[in-house]
């Protein structure tokens, strides 16, 4: 089993139907009959909707309805919810101002939805969007997140005085302010953690279809967590009940968290395929995407970090400023501060910590989670940190590092702001990074590119992850509205091949190979024999799906628990086909033995024997081979690493050139090296994209988007990126059955600090605000004195 | 409506469309081919590469008529009998895709890129590819898999 069980990297099995054009995206789904929506957008970022004059849309050939604001309350159909209002440091809870499906009185920024055209062509819909009126008034716009608490800033919400959606904080001021107050040297940094637009490259899509017969709906859609979809259409949008509303997430073309929250656009689209008694249908274009996709990051950030004379951290203190964007996306409040807040201590013995976060309301599109959420930000606020305070007290980066690492012993690990470590060992991960980045000859290959006129940098990152946000107690306790559990159900055929239903939604992870093992591992069935069933609501009990790398951590558990049942029950139904006794009956290799004997029963004739009981304890036991898991665990994982960069920066041209990147990464057990390092390059050049290359800009004043396409924004490419050297160290997750962590974000929060710590040590500045394009580090470059001479 | 005729994937097909509809709309709705995927709308991302003429294109960068008479080949096309043509077979053995959304794309560029490069080394493979965006897989294994693909040596 050894081939394609745990550890083996196997190849996937969803490959084939992806290369040769058979996936099922949502946009390749077409309904009998359907119509095809479009969305009238804001081109303001603030203005009050005076009137909307529809009469000539209305007329305009293949229109068959138009829907504007009111008209889903006028169903009963509600507003967009927020799914995770925190409690700030006052006790106050987070401010949830309306927000309507389509705006009523107020678009909040460009892209907010004014109105739906449901016509028979897509073409048809745009063209009567063009001939709809809308009567604006212009209203000031706040936009730039540092800006937003100024006292004469616009007003974004009535519900939030001084655009403050909260003020919430961890740690211990008192104790860290003491920390201070004791130190030897203090760090401090000014931080902007810049806006990114997550561009999974399957734009979002849904399709709603009502069916009369049954009186119920279903939709298609672009979702990382169909069941999630569901229950709040159901429960807060009122469309439908749970029961007579099915949700489908086929393949996914990539979420990176943009497709978690539940979007005005799918809700429309149920609700109105009732109306027009059609199948309605929407499809992004990547214009669309760019406004009205969730965004991630935008923080601003004043960190400090004190030491002694030793380069022990005593204390570190932040005060950030995280804009929310016009309203709060589905779980939004919770990443600027529980996701973020908690991973202050880093790899480190920090002793006091204190960390208070401002959310702000702006005239700009909802931000909520991208890859990391929340963690690359509290990441790169550590690091950039501490390689500071090394170059600033004369200590080799690596040797202050080492000297503040969580010692191995010290686990289960309370940092000062909340998180209890699991495990980890940080030094071994740090030498091995050392050791396949040839950190010792560093020194060397910087004065042979100093010889042909290059700056050389070389960056670190030791990064702490935190996957599988759990319990659902502790997620209740700061605000979550929903458990945080997965399910699994591992059913036996007949003929001894499996199916499995998981609630983790795949998005690219691997899931149909990667579950696979697991069962194959577990169950002794061959591979080929396992059928990974997800992301159909119908089909797969309530689940929690995907997102913040809690796959394989939380639903790779909830299967091997499921697995485990199938073992337990196997056993009796073995027993009495061996006429043994239970106790004596051993499970090895896909078959159940009589201890000490030569009596042996395959677990696939066992299944057959659960359906057809002709030889079967039906008194004691019932028949079938399937059994259910939920798997709520007891605490996160802490998956961690380190990351090294170097790079080599023309000074002619500011054009910075990755010439090395290793990444150590400690998962706890891999269950396929081959996708999870295929994780780790793209989490890598995810970060990439935020430090060299992607920003979101608005203008200042009016809130336009002025990197709306990919002609502005700038998606890393394959030739902005290196190839990756990546290497794991295994400490298993202590308490969940699997022993893994997780590896989906690690990249992405690893990744900027390392390549800033790279370009500024290069250059010799002290800071430089991500992305660093050309153009900032040339700037930089002649500001730290180190241009060529002319 | 304008009617038009091609080969796509071997098969002579015509259709009635709209002078505004593009090459990409019509292989999927018209045709039902969906293999072939949209990603962006300004002919940067690359997932709707086709082969025109022997010769890779973004299918949303030109109409449907304009490929009148023309011979096109879909990542549809591309596996005979089941069997993977050997960049397809190549991105499966080293994961050169996730997600599988650009991998269409994806796929066509590197077929044209050996075309013109038999040996290609990393650096010439990643100029090639620039058209072509994934966000997922950091294009590392993609790199590895059109090398693999073409054989040779990549010096």
């Amino acid at each position: 089993m050894a081939e394609t069980g745990i550890g083996a990297a196997v190849r996937r099995k969803e490959d084939y139907r992806f290369l040769t054009g058979r996936g099922r995206y949502t946009d390749d789904i077409s309904r009998p009959g359907q119509v095809y929506a479009y969305f009238l957008r804001s081109p303001h970022a603030h203005a009050t909707l005076k009137g909307i004059n529809t009469d000539a849309a209305r007329n305009s050939p293949g229109v068959v309805a138009i829907y504007t604001g009111g008209d889903p309350e006028a169903d009963g159909v509600g507003g967009l919810i927020c799914g995770w209002v925190i409690t700030d440091k006052n006790g106050e809870k987070a401010k949830v101002p309306p927000r309507p499906l389509l705006a009523k009185d107020t678009v909040h920024y460009v892209g907010d939805h004014v109105a739906v055209v449901i016509a028979e062509t897509l073409a048809q819909a745009k063209d009567a969007a063009e001939l709809i009126d809308v009567d604006y008034e212009e209203l000031a716009a706040c936009i730039g997140t540092a800006k937003a608490l100024d006292p004469d800033a616009p007003r974004v919400h009535a519900e939030a005085p001084g655009n403050l959606c909260f003020d919430w904080e961890v740690g211990d001021e008192a104790a860290t302010d003491a920390a201070f107050a004791k130190a030897h040297h203090v760090t401090k940094l000014n931080l902007v953690n810049n806006r990114l637009i997550p561009n999974a490259i399957e734009p979002r899509a849904a399709i709603g279809e009502y069916d009369p017969g049954g009186d119920s709906f279903t939709l298609y859609v672009t979702s990382q967590n169909p069941h999630v979809a569901r229950i709040i259409i159901s429960a807060f949008h009122n469309v439908a009940p749970e029961h007579k509303l099915r949700v489908v997430a086929p393949d996914i073309g990539g979420a990176f968290g943009s497709k978690l929250p539940i979007y005005a656009e799918e809700v429309v689209c149920v609700w109105a395929s009732k109306k027009v008694g059609r199948p309605v249908k929407w499809t992004a274009d990547r214009s669309e995407s760019f406004l009205a996709d969730v965004h991630g990051r935008d923080h601003v950030t004043e960190a400090e970090l004190a030491l002694d004379e030793n380069g022990k951290f005593l204390g570190l203190r932040a005060h950030t400023i995280a804009n929310m964007g016009a309203y709060l996306s589905t779980i939004a409040p919770g990443i600027p501060t529980w996701l973020h807040g908690l991973l202050f201590a880093g790899q480190y013995t920090t002793s006091a910590i204190y960390v208070n976060v401002k959310g702000v309301f702006t005239h700009t599109s909802p931000v909520d989670l991208y890859r990391g959420a929340g963690r690359p930000e509290a990441t790169f606020v550590v690091e950039r940190l501490v390689e500071n305070a090394a170059r600033e007290m004369g200590i080799d980066p690596v040797e202050i590092r080492r000297r503040n690492l969580i010692p191995p012993d010290a686990f289960p690990y309370q940092t000062p702001v909340v998180a209890i470590y699991d495990s980890g060992d940080y030094a071994p991960v740090l030498d091995k990074a050392l050791e396949m980045a040839d950190y010792a000859g560093f020194e060397a290959r910087r004065q042979q590119a100093e010889h042909s006129g290059k700056l050389r940098g070389i960056g670190f990152s030791n990064y702490i992850e935190a996957c599988g946000l759990a319990p659902s107690k502790v997620a209740g306790a700061i605000g979550f509205a929903l458990g945080l559990w997965e399910s699994a159900q591992v059913r036996f055929n007949p003929t001894g091949n499996v199916t499995v239903f998981t609630g983790s939604h795949a998005q690219g992870q691997g899931h149909e190979t990667a579950f696979a093992q697991i069962v194959s591992d577990r169950l002794g069935v061959p591979i080929e024999n396992v059928e990974i069933v997800h992301g159909d609501t119908d089909k797969v009990q309530f689940s929690m799906g995907t997102s913040g790398s809690r796959s394989a951590a939380v639903g790779g558990s909830a299967i091997a628990k499921a697995c485990d049942k199938i073992i337990a029950k196997g056993k009796k139904i073995a027993a009495h086909a061996l006429e043994s006794s239970e106790g004596d009956v051993e499970f090895e290799a896909g078959a159940f033995k009589v201890a000490g004997t030569d009596k042996s029963v395959s677990i696939a004739d066992v299944a057959f024997t659960a359906y057809v009981p002709h030889n079967y304890p039906l008194e004691e036991l019932e028949p079938g081979l399937d059994e259910n898991a939920f798997y709520d665990p007891g605490n996160f994982t802490f998956p961690a690493g380190c990351h090294i960069c170097e790079v080599e920066i023309d000074p002619e041209t500011g054009v910075v050139d990755i010439v090395n990147w290793v990444a150590v990464d400690d998962f706890g057990k891999v269950i396929n090296p081959m996708i999870v390092e295929g994780q780790v390059h793209g989490g890598v050049t995810q970060g990439i994209g935020q430090a060299l290359l992607e920003d979101c800009v608005h203008d200042q004043d009016t809130g336009q988007l002025l990197t709306g396409s990919y002609m502005d924004y700038t998606m890393p490419r394959a030739d902005n990126v290196p190839s990756f050297k990546v290497g794991f160290i295994e400490t298993p997750c202590p308490h969940n059955p699997l022993g893994v962590k997780g590896c989906g974000e690690a990249g992405a929060i690893a990744a900027p600090a390392a390549l800033i710590n790279a370009v500024t040590g290069a250059i010799g500045a002290s800071h430089l605000d991500m992305p660093a394009t050309p153009e900032k580090v040339w700037r930089a470059i002649r500001e730290a004195g180190k241009a060529p001479a002319e | 409506m304008p009617t038009i005729s091609m080969t796509v994937n071997n098969k002579t097909v015509t259709g009635e469309v709209e002078a505004r509809t593009l090459l990409v709309q019509f292989i999927r709705e018209h045709l039902g081919l969906t293999g072939t995927h949209v990603g962006c709308d300004t002919s940067q991302c690359g997932a709707c590469v086709v082969h025109v003429n022997g010769r890779s294109l973004k299918s949303c960068t030109i109409l449907a008529v304009q490929a009148e008479g023309a011979e096109v080949t879909t990542i549809e096309g591309l596996a005979v009998d089941g069997e993977l043509h050997p960049m397809q077979a190549a991105f499966k053995e080293h994961h050169g895709l996730q997600c599988g959304f650009c991998t269409p794309g994806m796929v066509m560029s590197a077929i044209d890129l050996l075309k013109r490069h038999p040996d290609p080394s990393e650096e010439t493979i990643r100029a090639e590819l620039e058209g072509n965006l994934c966000r997922c897989t950091g294009y590392h294994n993609i790199v590895k898999a059109v090398k693999a693909a073409a054989g040779g040596t990549g010096s």
